[in-house]
């Protein structure tokens, strides 16, 4: 009975131990990361082919997910708001739901999922296949030359995927209201730009997403090279980059928001 | 060392951990000669290519490559180093988001300044040399298993080094493209005046293209010799490795305990 729950304190240590000695390994692959991006910075061009895969490959996704998410928010803000005679108001509902949380908190799910996992996948498998051991024998550092340009084209298309989806948003809240509902169209407009604020709303949401592409694609990025290179070993980096970010991001989104809009009245 | 050897490989250790893999190797390989390393699976052969190209830092011994002694190079020295080195990898490890034509041409892009159109003729001139110019825009998913070793081949030729390593090029080819690859190596070192290491478990193809070959077991060299001299040879390792004998110094049966103990003979009868 001891030995069990000895042995049981000692599981739950080793895996403590564990998993930080992962988390330093992952900061530290981190900084290297960042201390080889010049090479990214000089040639944009390996950056702007990643951007086309990361960014304009999920475009799709994140365009239509906003449209549905903004219809969803304008039927039931519409139904709740005119329970107390303010349906004109929605439109500022809409849009500031939208720019604060659910632009960047859902664009980053879905980016963390479709371009995330693709960078994971892609990078494991290109240690599978002994591409990147290749690479270091032609004398081409595999981080300055693949993971580098993947997180930057990470990071540079998140904030910009966040700002289609809530646009996509304002629009899907737009035709559910005022097109099929008849919500005012002009009280729609007014009201939202009478209440959302540049700084404090546009301003902090851009911040957000901005933060959370740095998160998923650090972490999509670190899973793919850490992967061990076997085929079980790539389709479990994959998940863990999509549970991971998943989770960081909420984790985030929290923090961000209470430094954020704390006091805001 | 003398000025015909291109590298000296001197009681060379090596382990994984606790797990040692070498135990002191030495060899030596002359330029402009096709040196075969021979050796099952597990023996350490990739390791030892490794530890030439310095991806990995010997726990003893050294490697010599040009008079300089690879883990003593600083990394800007060891990465000028490795352009003086090719390596074909086991399973090509051709690079999958590129066209055949820009795999050949990555390095010329990385390491030198040429201009476009030059890299263009000398890319042509390296798929040409392996037959396979007129596959310059195919995707590397879109070749058969013998065409991407070719152009891993053109690759690893790209910036004309001094040595080319070879993994395992014969793994999985039909008897074909398995001979192409076998006189594409052979011509492609006394063409380019390089030097050849090639690591393989293909005894018969081998021994016809090779000019000396080094078997490894037990993380040491257990037999050393020209073509002509192993395949005659008496030693029971390499006799056993040559004509691919199932029991002998490589036993059949993994270390195990009696056979009778295991099946508890004795208790049952007790
Ligand atoms: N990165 C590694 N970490 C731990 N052990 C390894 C690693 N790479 C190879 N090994 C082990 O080292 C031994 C020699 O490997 P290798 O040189 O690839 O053999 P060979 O190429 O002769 O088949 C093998 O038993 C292998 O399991
Ligand atoms: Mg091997």
């Amino acid at each position: 009975m001891l030995k069990r729950i000895i042995s049981g304190i000692r599981g739950i240590g080793h895996r403590v131990i564990d998993s930080t000695w992962r988390l330093g390994y992952a900061a530290r692959f981190f900084i290297l990361v960042l201390l080889k991006s010049t090479t990214s910075l000089r040639r944009f061009g390996l950056v702007i082919r990643e951007l086309y895969f990361t960014g304009v490959l999920s475009l799709i996704i994140i365009l239509v997910s906003g449209l549905f998410v903004g219809m969803v928010l304008g039927l039931q803000g519409y139904e709740t708001l005119q329970k107390f005679g303010s349906e004109s108001a929605v439109g500022t509902l809409v849009a500031l739901s939208l720019v604060r949380e659910l632009g960047p908190v859902v664009a980053a799910l879905l980016f963390a999922s479709r371009a995330g996992s693709a960078i994971t996948a892609e990078i494991g498998l290109m240690k599978a296949t002994e591409q990147l051991s290749a690479m270091g024998m032609m004398a081409v550092d595999p981080v300055a030359r693949v993971v580098a340009p993947r997180f930057w084209a990470g990071v540079i298309s998140m904030p910009f995927l966040a700002a289609m989806f809530s646009v996509m948003g304002v629009f899907g809240g737009y035709l559910v209201t005022v097109v099929f509902i008849g919500v005012d169209e002009g009280l729609f407009w007014s009201q939202m730009q009478n209440n959302v604020d540049f700084r404090i709303d546009i301003a902090n949401g851009v911040i957000k997403s901005f933060f959370f592409g740095i998160a998923v694609a650090a972490i999509a990025v670190f899973e793919g090279y850490d992967a061990p290179p076997t085929a079980e070993g790539v389709s479990g980096a994959t998940t863990r980059t999509v549970v991971t970010s998943s989770l960081a991001i909420l984790g985030l989104d929290f923090i961000l928001t209470a430094f954020m809009f704390r006091g805001i009245s | 060392m003398p000025p015909e050897t291109l590298i000296e490989v001197k009681n060379l250790s090596f382990s994984y951990g606790s797990r040692s893999i070498l135990k002191g190797v030495s060899m030596t390989m002359s330029r402009g000669k096709v040196v075969a390393i021979m050796g099952g699976s597990g023996s350490g052969k990739t390791t030892l290519l490794r530890l030439i190209g310095g991806t990995v830092t010997p726990s003893a011994g050294y490697v010599k490559f040009d008079n300089h002694v690879v883990h003593e190079l600083n990394r800007d020295a060891l990465f000028k180093l490795r352009r003086k080195m090719g390596m074909l990898f086991q399973f090509g490890a051709l690079f999958t988001d590129l066209s055949v034509f820009d795999n050949v041409a990555f390095q010329m892009r990385e390491h030198t300044d040429l201009p476009e159109s030059m890299i263009r003729d000398l890319v042509l001139m390296k798929l040409n040399a392996v037959g396979l110019r007129g596959a310059h825009h195919l995707m590397p998913g879109e070749l058969s298993g013998g065409m991407a070793r070719r152009v891993a081949l053109a690759r690893s030729i790209a910036l004309d080094p001094t040595l080319i390593m070879y993994d395992e090029p014969f793994t999985g080819l039909d008897p074909i493209s398995l001979s192409v690859i076998g006189s594409l190596i052979r011509r492609l070192t006394d063409a380019l005046g390089t030097t050849a290491i090639v690591v393989t478990h293909d005894v018969q193809e081998s021994l016809k293209i090779v000019d000396y070959v080094y078997f490894i077991a037990d993380g040491v060299i257990a037999a050393e010799g020209t073509p002509k001299e192993v395949s005659q040879t008496v030693k029971p390792f390499v006799h056993q490795f040559v004509h691919g004998e199932i029991d002998g110094p490589v036993p059949f049966h993994y270390p195990a305990v009696a056979y009778h103990s295991d099946l508890q003979l004795e208790d049952r009868l007790a």
